[in-house]
């Protein structure tokens, strides 16, 4: 059994020793359930330089599972959100960490945890592919979800003029019928001539031949 | 395969109905010894986290039950609970139970198709057919509860949107009385299998250090050996009053290297596990109502003014399913939504457990992890001159077959 600690203690050992280099800590709290048993949470936001730093310091006190690199457009920064859990396996004992970098748009680098982590790799490629944010160091910079012909410098997650323009989107609803489909290889049917309804016969049984 | 000289090699994909997205596989071949592997995904990107950015909650809580065929309440599961967290919505507590028994269900549901598909996968077609035969109960259950065999459209912000009544758990304990009847059977059939035992004992082996490294989750690490259920470590819905165990290799005595055989154990023992939850939640749910807000309009007005950032995880049968949503109180849909399913985390784990293995070993090493359903579809061997030999899914199937009867000769 590995030796945990709660998310306050977690908290305090980055404050110490990282000083004012982490901000904006929040220790959360989410219960379910009858038992309203917690899933605990911490929060805070660390430089782009001290970001190796934290997931090393995070990796001295448990190797930690990397969920996924969440990102988000916030106006003239990115959001960068690093999800990572220690402490798992234990009944109830794991805490989610997670790490808010900022980097902004103008200068949009942040460096690779793959150093340290090497299954960050594929979420950093996501990151590079969809929010336009060069992960400088990455082992493996190909694009990994879109296309290789999709045009460069647009990232589907960008709320601005980076973004997806009108011109990319196609609205299912106005699209008709393709025409440059190939002839069926058996032709249409013929219209059906409408009869004039028969007069009305006896009604189906609906019961099994007999 | 007009290339002289090794390594050559050998693209698998695009369309791959093996996996949940079709996915191109590029491996690097020395005889019949795969050296080195690469896999790029994204054949089937939909843009579902575009689209959901602009739509309002509950329509992108229908949206996620689309995400997957095969774990469709898991997606919808995660999102309703991170949109719960930023708009502050008290779940009743009978609707934690409901979610928790249909999840378990689909758990049911989606180990005994992979179950099939292994089988299958190895060329044991009889099982194949047997497993899926016995995967119709389930279905049936589900369709019972909810409506519908996919997609089934019962979870809402704030809790569910058709209860489990008492009446309705007669025919919910006769499925898993039929489960439990047949556990020994399936045990017997995948884990005493000579033939099974051979093509999947030190087969695709991934350690319990590469597979905390790698990020992988569910079967896949436990498999590994690596204790790591969300059920557990973070409870959520019902599963924190809940007395179970995460399910590791040696529940059958096996030391759980990491090979194929103990992911097929991990996923049989699972099966288990959920029919013993499953009554637990049928002995402990509490009354009352299971939808926090009845009326949508209200609902969504609130959402709309709900502003905050939040993620919430859940165990899908795959593994640790996650999404991350931020609202900013100003309009209906999320400033961000970020979708992560099992699969996501698990496809690194491929480069190294394919790695060293041969072509015949390939489809059952791939479907292991349970990217999904099905086979490989077909690979194409390119020739150094730009020929395309195609060898179609039935080639590499049949030489899946004579490695198995090579093996039992």
């Amino acid at each position: 059994m590995r030796a945990t600690m709660t998310p306050q203690e977690l908290a305090d050992r980055f404050v110490q020793k990282f000083g004012s280099r982490v901000s904006n800590i929040q220790v959360k709290e989410r219960r379910e359930g009858v038992k309203k048993l917690p899933q605990k949470t911490v929060w805070m936001t660390v430089s782009r330089e001290d970001l190796n730093d934290a997931v090393a310091e995070l990796i001295s006190i448990d190797y930690p599972h990397l969920g996924v690199i969440a990102a988000a457009d916030n106006g003239d920064m990115i959001d960068l959100l690093y999800h990572l859990q220690v402490f798992f396996g234990g009944k109830h004992e794991e805490i989610c960490v997670v790490f808010t970098v900022q980097v902004p748009k103008s200068d949009p680098h942040v460096p690779t945890i793959s150093g340290l982590i090497p299954g960050a790799v594929y979420s950093e490629r996501e990151k590079q592919d969809m929010i336009g944010v060069t992960v400088d160091g990455i082992p493996d910079s190909r694009r990994i979800f879109l296309p290789d012909d999709f045009p460069e410098e647009v990232y589907p997650w960008r709320k601005d003029e980076k973004g997806i323009p009108p011109s990319m989107v196609r609205e299912l609803w106005k699209v008709d019928r393709p025409t440059d489909r190939p002839v069926p290889p058996v032709s249409e049917p013929e219209p059906v001539e409408k009869k004039e309804p028969e007069p009305a016969k006896e009604a189906p049984s609906g019961g099994a031949a007999e | 395969m007009s290339q002289k000289k090794a390594p050559y090699e050998l693209p698998i994909g695009p369309i791959h109905p093996a996996l949940k997205e079709p996915i191109n596989f590029t491996f690097q071949m020395n005889g019949e010894v795969i050296e080195k592997v690469d896999f790029a995904p994204g054949r089937a990107h939909r843009g579902i986290e575009w689209m959901g950015m602009r739509r309002n909650p509950v329509q992108i809580l229908h949206l996620c039950d689309r995400i997957c065929g095969i774990c469709g309440v898991a997606h919808a599961l995660v999102f309703a609970q991170a949109v719960e967290q930023i708009a502050d919505i008290e779940v009743p507590d009978r609707a934690y139970y409901v979610r928790t028994i249909i999840a378990e269900f689909e758990r049911i549901q989606s180990h005994i198709l992979w179950a099939g598909v292994a089988a299958h996968e190895l060329g044991f077609d009889t099982l194949f057919y047997l497993a899926w035969q016995i995967r119709e109960e389930s279905v049936d259950v589900i369709e019972y509860i909810t409506g519908n065999r996919v997609n089934y459209g019962i979870m809402m912000l704030g809790g569910t949107r058709r209860d489990i009544t008492a009446d309705m758990f007669p025919r919910l304990e006769q499925a898993l009385r039929y489960y439990e009847g047949l556990l020994e059977k399936m045990v017997n059939l995948f884990l005493n299998d000579k033939t099974i035992a051979m093509r999947c004992k030190n087969t695709g082996i991934l350690t319990k250090r590469r597979a905390l490294e790698l990020a992988t989750v569910g079967p896949t690490s436990r498999a590994s050996g690596l204790a790591m259920d969300v059920r557990i470590d973070s409870p959520y819905a019902a599963y924190g009053d809940l007395d179970f165990d995460i399910v590791l290799p040696d529940v059958y005595d096996s030391e759980g290297n990491g090979d194929v055989y103990d992911r097929i154990i991990v996923r049989i023992f699972e099966i288990k596990q959920s029919i013993d939850i499953i009554r637990q939640c049928m002995k402990q749910m509490p009354e009352g109502p299971v939808l926090a807000e009845e009326k949508y309009a209200k609902l969504l007005m609130n959402l709309k003014k709900a502003s905050g950032e939040a993620f919430a995880r859940v165990e899908a049968p795959r593994g640790e399913d996650m999404h991350y949503v931020r609202m900013n109180g100003k309009q209906e849909a999320p400033e961000m939504w970020k979708v992560k399913a099992s699969t996501y985390s698990n496809q690194m784990a491929w480069v190294e457990i394919l790695q060293g293995e041969q072509i015949a070993d390939i489809p059952i090493i791939v479907a292991s992890i349970d990217p999904c359903m099905s086979c490989t579809d077909r690979v194409a061997v390119v020739g150094q001159d730009g020929s395309a030999g195609i060898m179609t899914k039935e080639h590499l199937h049949r030489l899946s077959v004579r490695k198995t009867r090579r093996l039992q000769s």
